[in-house]
């Protein structure tokens, strides 16, 4: 992982951008001010597009949230590991979040973001946004009462999240909600509730990212009557998805406090997912599940079946010796100890080519209920796979800002 | 309410007198520029610097105002003689350029019952400003808090409760994470159907002001008094207020999907009936559902309105105090909806 490394090379070649634009400032802050949550986010305020707002190394122990709403502005810290810019929320006593961005063209970079009582890092109709070496993290580990996001996006075209680390958030360390055109990559998410979660977005690339030891690791989710649904469009790959096996912690009531303790890869609703190339071992319930929306809604619109999925070339480690829903143990047992490593309710439509058993549920839509589960082995690999979805470009401007 | 109207009554007589495009006192150019001046004096909205002594303007009060920690608020506006006000067909107050909304918080019992602060909403040619003033210790002036402060103080809330909070003083931003529609900053209280202006307000001084005043009609109840409309009517204004300037298609919580204006359907989903939680986090307190009707013990709405948690509370902003009476009025609205509608 790239997370640990390469800060003075960073450094020294954003340096060299900061003084290229003609009236770029850097407005540089430090933690040792007296007052220095509020000379943060004056700083944050009076930023003028282009200027780099520079985070002084050290603890910054922070009691409100901030917020930036300037247009193209870089908030760089001095690392998101120890001896970095570490923003410490553990006694925050306002704002949903730690820092909120709703502005267009923001570049997050190296600092980190602790314990806070809500969100860690939001961004709202934030375009191009790019998210990259950053911690964030609740230090106590797995709490119910930790923030719910990690990471957290929503409504946004362009989205980049590259090199982050989560950790410890009671629902998703990296979420992106409601957003188009997304690419995660290269990042941590461990310990969470949820490792990564794609909710009602379309066209996303989660690649290269390393999910281990949260409930669930990877989960692509469509839900009804929010303003945007639909999701579709996403490819999960060359990911290691491993040992999931937190007990969930999630606050009652939120859609994961629902997903089973030991999944690998979870998609919900939705229409073309593909699933390659990935390392799935050790998830206890599954590796790959395949589900429905299975709970009461009135959405006319909504389309609650998985439609479209592909699963195909992953490297399959033990998986489906713990199976954490209910009847899971009985069908264990029944079959010899264990289930399948992918797991599919048996709704919607699915093409598994991995050289692995599926174990379906053969529920044949949403209505009917769990208990009519008739679970068999089922064979999902004659079907025909839509045509590949493409690669997700990014505008030039976002990768620049990370290589 | 009465007292502040009073307090604006005599200022509001030479209201009138003014050279058209400048008022008695008032920096109208520094009003229309982009400056953000450190000392709120330097705008000259008050006589003496007083802020219950506008130096020109009329006040207005409204039928359910946003809950602020129990301050009581001083509101006025104040409108460059020449430009009128035009209320539009949907109830929202379109306001000329170079008007600036003034609205002071204090409590009767902090600090002589002198205002705390000071926001001001300036409409300017780039669109409307927010700009927050924290009053000096010693009164005189307020000094601009962009990034926002918190302010210790003990004050006593109706039911007789002390409250020793650190109330929050919005900074820049945040002023406009609540006055946000499709990302622009614009005011939230004033439209027609909550609007009141001060009843002593002449209706020749109405007319300087409003090109229109006969559409200031309040349609909403007044969320505390149960004669001005029944339970359901009073929540829903209430809720209109206090939570739909984040709670709508293009307020800041627009991706929830839970929308609360006085114009959408109580009955939907969307309304919250029956809604599970969406990024709610903690905020769901382990309930299913944001309304279950008939069942406010399990309506995590309610949970979230009556708890200070960051992590929790709603709304997220300007508040550290639970409003007790506003809670009560909907968790009665709650108990009261039938079970079967759910």
């Amino acid at each position: 992982m790239r997370f640990h490394g390469f800060h003075a090379a960073t450094l020294a070649v954003l340096a060299v951008l900061a003084a290229h634009p003609a009236v770029a400032k850097t407005i540089s802050v430090s933690s040792t001010t007296p007052d220095a949550n509020e000379k943060l986010q004056e700083a944050l305020i009076l930023a003028k597009p282009g200027d780099i707002v520079q985070l002084g190394a050290g603890v910054w122990k922070l009691v409100d949230g901030l917020s930036l709403d300037v247009a193209n502005v870089t908030v760089r810290g001095a690392g998101a590991g120890e001896g970095g810019s570490i923003l410490d929320f553990t006694g925050q006593q306002g704002a949903g979040e730690g820092l909120l961005v709703t502005s267009d063209d923001v570049y997050l970079t190296n600092f980190a973001v602790l314990n806070t009582k809500g969100d860690g890092i939001k961004s709202k109709g934030a375009d191009r946004i790019v998210y990259h070496k950053l911690r964030v993290e609740w230090t106590a580990g797995p709490k119910e009462t930790n923030g719910a996001y990690g990471i957290y996006p929503v409504e946004s075209t362009d989205v980049l999240i590259d090199s982050v680390f989560v950790r410890g958030a009671s629902d998703a360390g990296i979420y992106v909600g409601q957003s188009k055109n997304i690419v995660v990559r290269d990042s941590i998410a461990t310990e969470n509730v949820a490792g990564i979660e794609i909710e009602n977005s379309y066209d996303a690339d989660v690649h290269d990212n390393i999910a281990t030891k949260n409930t669930g690791g990877i989960l692509v989710f469509d839900l009804p009557s929010l303003p945007m649904q639909g999701g579709h469009n996403v490819r999960i790959f060359e990911n290691i998805v491993n040992d999931n096996s937190t007990p969930n912690f999630a606050p009652k009531g939120n859609i994961v406090a629902s997903v089973p303790t030991g999944t690998g890869v979870l998609v919900m609703a939705n229409r073309h997912v593909e699933i390659f190339d990935n390392v799935l071992a050790d998830n206890g319930t599954a590796n790959v599940m395949i589900v429905g929306y299975r709970y009461e809604h009135k959405d006319a619109k909504y389309q609650p079946l998985p439609r479209d999925i592909v699963v195909r070339g992953n490297q399959h480690g033990k998986a489906g010796y713990a199976p954490a829903f209910e009847g899971g143990a009985q069908i264990a047992a029944a079959l010899g100890g264990s289930i399948p490593p992918v797991l599919w309710d048996g709704a919607g439509d699915a093409v598994v080519l991995d050289k692995v058993g599926v174990l379906s549920l053969n529920l044949p839509d949403v209505a009917t209920p769990r208990d009519q589960a008739k679970p068999a082995p089922a064979d999902l690999s004659k079907g025909t796979p839509p045509a590949a979805l493409p690669t997700i470009k990014l505008p030039d401007t976002m990768e620049a800002k990370v290589r | 309410m009465r007292r502040v109207f009073a307090a604006l009554a005599a200022a509001l007589l030479c209201a009138s007198g003014g050279a058209a495009g400048s008022l008695p006192g008032v920096d109208q150019a520094l009003v229309e520029s982009d400056a953000m001046p450190p000392k709120l004096s330097a705008f000259g909205l008050f006589r003496g610097n007083d802020p219950k002594t506008p130096a020109t303007g009329i006040g207005y009060a409204l039928r359910a105002p946003l809950f602020s920690d129990y301050t009581d608020k001083h509101r006025f506006i104040s409108i460059p003689v020449g430009r009128k006000a035009k209320i539009l067909a949907d109830g929202t107050i379109d306001f000329p350029l170079g008007t600036v909304l003034v609205k002071s918080f204090g409590w009767t019992d902090v600090n002589a019952a002198r205002p705390v602060e000071t926001r001001l909403l300036i409409r300017r040619a780039s669109g409307w400003a927010a700009l927050p003033y924290i009053w000096d210790a010693d009164g005189k002036d307020a000094t601009l808090a962009l990034g926002g402060r918190r302010l210790p103080v003990t004050f006593k809330s109706p039911d007789g409760e002390v409250h020793s909070i650190r109330y929050a003083v919005p900074n820049k931003n945040q002023c406009k994470e609540c006055h946000s529609l499709n990302g622009e900053i614009v005011p939230i209280g004033p439209k027609a159907r909550n609007f009141i202006l001060d009843p002593a307000a002449s209706a020749k001084l109405r007319g300087v002001y409003f090109e229109n005043p006969a559409a200031l009609k309040p349609a909403m109840p007044q969320w505390d008094d149960p004669k001005s409309g029944s339970v359901a009517d009073r929540a829903r204004a209430y809720l209109d207020v206090n939570c739909a300037h984040c709670h709508n298609p293009a307020g800041s919580a627009s991706n929830s999907g839970l929308f609360l204006r006085w114009t959408d359907n109580p009955a939907g989903v969307n309304y919250g009936i029956g809604k599970r939680p969406t990024a709610a986090g903690r905020g769901s307190g382990g309930m299913d559902f944001a309304i279950a009707p008939g069942d406010p013990a399990h309506s995590f709405l309610l949970y979230r309105l009556e708890s200070t948690d960051p992590g929790i509370a709603m709304p997220e902003l300007g508040r550290s105090t639970v409003h007790k009476e506003g809670a009560a009025l909907l968790r009665q609205w709650i108990a009261e909806m039938p079970k079967a509608s759910h």
